[in-house]
């Protein structure tokens, strides 16, 4: 890590340019990515309570933004997140336990994974509105 | 011993710090113990919270979160998702930084972010449940 000398940038071979995308790397990679998301949307979460806490007025306004077409994307893409981060996240649970870990398991639960997490976001939405 | 260039550092403090981290078990249970927790977590006091307030106005939010349940579960919602989040952070920074300068302190602003937060949200969640 820390070196006298300036190293110079080596060559790398090619790897994600070259690697077949595959459902395993995909879920992966979008577990992360929706983890990510999530972090940054829990302040929001935080700043709405701070809102309820702050009375009808302030509440008010934060419905205001949340009830606009930007505030309707941010809902729904965020509860997609959700719902994709917790059923690829169980799936790693079941992984820790050291079950269905064959090539086979693997991908019949990564596409139950995608179809759960698309038909909880529907329903909920569904329910909701 | 008159080379301009020699360190002070000793061939000891040099080399300290490097190779194994030796640690990390503990951030790898923590990773999944908090994950546990927040699915019980997520389906009740979240659900029940999104539902209130998409369905319900103001006074019924407000109502439940009266409750010691209402503000029990919110408040261990808060900190248990911060925590799993500063922890999943810590691993994409540790994966994808590694700037000296800006590797520490992409890992204290998200840990400190996460601690400010939960404080931040448990407070407001307090003010609910104890005002009016």
């Amino acid at each position: 890590m820390s070196s006298q000398t300036a190293k110079k940038a080596r060559p790398l071979s090619p790897h994600l340019q070259v690697y077949k995308p595959q459902l395993t790397s995909g879920l992966s990679i979008f577990h992360r990515i929706t983890g990510i998301g999530l972090s940054a949307a829990l302040p929001v979460i935080v700043l709405w309570l701070v809102a309820i806490a702050e009375g009808p007025a302030a509440y008010a306004t934060f419905n205001d933004y949340a009830h606009s077409l930007i505030g309707r994307i941010f809902l729904f893409g965020w509860s997609w997140a959700l719902c994709f981060h917790f059923c690829t996240g169980l799936r790693y649970l079941i992984w820790d336990t050291g079950h269905l870990l064959d090539i086979k398991s693997v991908y019949l639960t990564g596409y139950l994974a995608l179809a759960v997490s698309t038909l909880l976001t529907v329903a909920v939405w569904f329910y909701y509105l | 011993m008159s080379d301009p260039n020699r360190s002070l550092q000793s061939p000891l403090g040099r080399v300290r710090g490097l190779g194994s981290a030796k640690a990390g078990t503990h951030h790898w249970i923590l990773l999944r113990a908090t994950s546990i927790a927040l699915i019980a977590l997520i389906f009740y006091p979240l659900a029940t919270l999104l539902c209130l307030a998409v369905h319900g106005d103001y006074n019924d939010v407000v109502a439940w979160l009266h409750t010691p349940w209402a503000a029990a579960g919110v408040v261990l919602f808060l900190g248990f998702s911060f925590h799993h989040a500063a922890l999943g952070l810590q691993d994409v920074i540790e994966d994808y930084i590694h700037c000296k300068c800006a590797r520490p302190a992409a890992l204290f602003l998200v840990k400190f972010g996460a601690a400010a937060f939960t404080v931040l949200g448990t407070f407001a969640t307090l003010k609910i449940m104890l005002g009016a």
